[in-house]
């Protein structure tokens, strides 16, 4: 459940909806359920609905993470030659 | 695209995958995993997640799909309302799913009208365009999907729409992973939590339960490499006897969610308890419109009652949904039970077990 | 200009006439076409004849990047292509509903005339139908095309041996996914048109390389999934697709993660789907990319694996299978 994709918000209306972009397409999106945000603030949109907004510099952080994990694992590979 | 690509690195999943290679031999004993999010599981199936981890870890699918778990009467009541002229707005997933003699596809093909809808705005913007026909959509989902949903009454609240309603089957995780944690049948060493219903709900909703039933919980998001990272997690828990929440979908997920939307859903929705099509009744599990909006209410406005529905005996979808038989195990997988032919819920909806099964499971050479 | 289709401009009388000599003759009428015969005379061709047929009901009949005017012309010229003839003459046949505005059926037919003009073909026989408002989408369209088989083509699955190349013309699912995306109030902009186009070109680009080519088709309703499968269906090879080699478009895997729609699974109006000789791959590849059409050429994977199998490596190392995919695609959210 929960199909959900990171979007862009590009224009945010006083009715609390807005567009959303990703990849050159975009779409109408329902900003309702978030509390405020920006136009060129990533946030997840479910079934038209932004439900949360995503956190790039926690989203930065997990990228670092994994890529040190690749060079633990490389590092140890090395290693154990 | 942005924020998708990185966890999609096959580098980085093979440095993921030596990583369980290496905690699950020093583990040295069978884990049993248990994720409980369509989206994983399909995820799972799609990368071929299982098949390339150690044979000790076990990751079981469950109740995780909200169209597997609603009760076959849902859609005789949808149906039933078409009949009466009330056009059901629904999502795509909803329009196959076998009712106790029919399905909303077959009630179309039969000249009904049944509108499938990206977005519950679709279903408000059909109201406002058709001021004279009942619109009513179809509510089923988790949490990350009641927010959405219920704006449907909100929204015909602020432009006073007279002809929009909602058939709700709502369910709640929380209390799924309580039931499933204590069925003696199923052992759950540690549970995957789903990544949006986790945005909405928050971080700390789990700590309570993670720390009286001593399981570990770790919130993962959908990509191969957020499971694989998620499974890591879950190992080193395991290894060190500790059972906390890790949440490594921070980027997403709060520690306290999204409270605006627990509010907005609050406002309308209150707790009931709810019929899981395979499980049975798990109390407060479910979401029901409070009685001050029983207009928005179709089950209320049309005087429609839910019925369970008969599953066919030889449907063995409530022991898949619990984790119990694998699909492959159940007598009916691929032969009689097929997408194209579901006898039940869990190869219906594209993210059933069953269907993440057949369609990419079906374990090659 | 707010003119409507009636029912009398498909009954046969004046209004008739008049809808046939102001829009169908202004357009088609050099050739055979010109005198109005109840059929159409064509002159003997070198070769046997390849003929295909194809009907579009395509909604909404106006989609980003085209519409169903051009889509009729490229979608039998394609059938013809893949089976290795040149098409030289298409048929014509409108369904056209009543009360369809008059300036959407121009611009429609202006896209056909352009699309065969293109592709080097003549509309030779034709009808025009209207039927009652409710009973038809807007528009339907039919083509049937005749072409003339090139020589030294011998194509088919039992040509087919384990080690020939898989190979696509270009990034797949742009037809369905702009036709989804209009249907489901995503806008697309540049980011998405459909890639309706004709394969003549690239069928002349694989010509040289004669009995090395073994298989050709454009992969429409069911996408890539569906063709690959129909080829290994029953027979003795399977097919290995490799990790990411399908191409896919920025935009394309937008709407796709948005709607929950797999690309493999979504028609193409303007690739092919070629299986080679390896030993021509490369040279298929060159030939193909000199045209504009054909610049997103790749080789997706081998003939190999399982028998009646198509699977694709995934990003764990494990290997999957990619099944023909069932009935409707519909946008979900679970």
């Amino acid at each position: 459940m929960c199909l959900a994709v990171p979007m862009k918000i590009i224009e945010i209306n006083e009715d609390r909806t807005g567009i959303a972009e990703s990849g050159g397409v975009s779409r109408k999106v329902n900003l309702k359920l978030l509390d405020e945000c920006a136009v060129g603030d990533y946030v997840i949109i479910h079934a038209g609905f932004a439900i949360e907004k995503l956190d790039e510099e926690q989203a930065a952080k997990s990228v670092a993470l994994f890529d040190e994990l690749v060079r633990e694992m490389s590092g140890i590979q090395r290693q154990s030659r | 695209m942005k924020y998708v690509d990185e966890f999609r690195n096959s580098d980085v999943a093979a440095a993921l995958l030596r990583e369980i290679a290496k905690l699950s031999s020093s583990l040295n004993k069978a884990v049993n995993i248990m994720e409980v999010c369509g989206s994983h599981t399909m995820a799972i199936a799609r990368h071929g997640i299982r098949e390339a981890l150690p044979p000790n870890i076990n990751l079981i699918s469950g109740p995780g799909c909200p169209v597997c778990v609603t009760e076959s009467g849902y859609i005789d009541a949808a149906i039933e309302l078409g009949g009466q002229g009330v056009v059901p707005a629904t999502f795509g997933d909803m329009l196959n799913v076998p009712g106790s003699k029919s399905s909303l596809a077959k009630f179309r093909a039969e000249g009904g009208r049944v509108e499938i809808c990206y977005s519950p705005d679709s279903a408000v913007e059909l109201a406002e365009k058709a001021p004279n026909t009942e619109i009513v959509f179809l509510a089923v989902g988790f949490e990350t999907t009641v927010g959405p949903a219920v704006s449907v009454i909100d929204s015909a609240i602020s432009k006073s729409l007279g002809n929009l309603s909602i058939l709700t089957a709502f369910k709640q995780i929380m209390p799924a992973l309580e039931a499933l944690s204590s069925d003696p049948e199923i052992r759950i060493d540690a549970f995957l939590c789903p990544a949006h219903v986790s945005a909405i709900i928050g971080a700390d909703a789990y700590k309570p339960f993670a720390e009286k039933r001593r399981i570990p919980c770790v919130i993962a998001g959908f990509e191969p490499v957020d499971i694989l990272y998620g499974i890591i997690g879950i190992l080193k828990q395991i290894q060190a006897g500790t059972a906390t929440v890790e949440n490594q979908y921070s980027r997403v997920v709060k520690p306290e969610g999204n409270v605006r939307a627990r509010n907005f859903i609050n406002t309308y929705l209150e707790t009931a308890d709810a019929w899981w099509r395979g499980i049975g009744v798990i109390p407060q599990s479910g979401l029901s419109v409070r009685e001050e909006f029983a207009g928005y209410d179709a089950a209320a406005r049309f005087n429609v009652r839910i019925q369970r529905g008969e599953p066919d005996k030889r449907c063995q979808c409530g022991n898949v949904l619990k984790g119990k038989i694998r699909p492959d195990q159940c007598g009916m997988f691929a032969k009689v039970c097929t997408p194209e032919n579901p006898v039940g819920p869990c190869m219906v909806s594209s993210e059933g077990t069953c269907s993440a099964y057949f369609k990419y499971g079906r374990v090659i050479g | 200009m707010d003119e409507k289709i009636q029912l009398a401009h498909g009954g046969g009388g004046k209004l008739s006439a008049r809808l046939i000599k102001d829009e169908i003759l202004s357009r088609f009428g050099n050739g055979p076409l010109r005198n109005l015969p109840d059929a159409a005379e064509l002159p003997p061709v070198a070769g046997n004849i390849i003929y295909s047929t194809d009907s579009f009901v395509v909604s909404p009949y106006f989609f980003p990047g085209g519409n169903i005017g051009e889509l009729a012309v490229y979608g039998t010229v394609n059938d013809v292509c893949v089976a290795g003839g040149r098409p030289q003459w298409l048929s014509l046949a409108l369904i056209i509903e009543e009360g369809f505005p008059l300036e959407n059926l121009r611009r429609i037919l202006d896209s056909t005339a352009e699309a065969a003009k293109r592709c080097g073909v003549t509309i030779v026989t034709g009808d025009t139908k209207v039927v009652q408002k409710g009973n038809c989408d807007g528009i339907y369209m039919n083509t049937s095309g005749i072409g003339v088989k090139v020589a030294g083509l011998e194509l088919g699955r039992q040509r087919i041996k384990p080690g020939d190349a898989v190979i696509v013309s270009g990034t797949i699912g742009e037809h369905g996914f702009a036709v989804l995306a209009a249907r489901n109030g995503i806008r697309t902009g540049e980011g998405l048109v459909s890639d309706c186009g004709p394969l003549n070109g690239l069928l002349e680009q694989a010509v040289p390389f004669g009995n090395k080519v073994k298989f050709m088709r454009d992969p429409t309703r069911g996408g890539v999934a569906a063709v690959l499968n129909e080829i290994v269906e029953g027979m003795e090879f399977g097919i290995e697709l490799k990790q990411n080699a399908v191409p896919v478009s920025e935009g394309v895997r937008s709407v796709s993660e948005m709607l929950g729609i797999d690309p493999l699974n979504v028609a193409c109006e303007g690739r092919m789907i070629l299986i080679c000789d390896q030993s021509a791959a490369d040279g298929i590849l060159s030939g193909f990319k000199s045209l504009p059409e054909g610049k997103g050429v790749c080789v997706i994977g081998a003939v190999g694996g399982i028998a009646g199998t198509v699977t694709m490596k995934t990003i764990t190392g494990v290997s999957r299978l990619i099944d023909l995919p069932s009935g409707e695609l519909l946008p979900r959210i679970c």
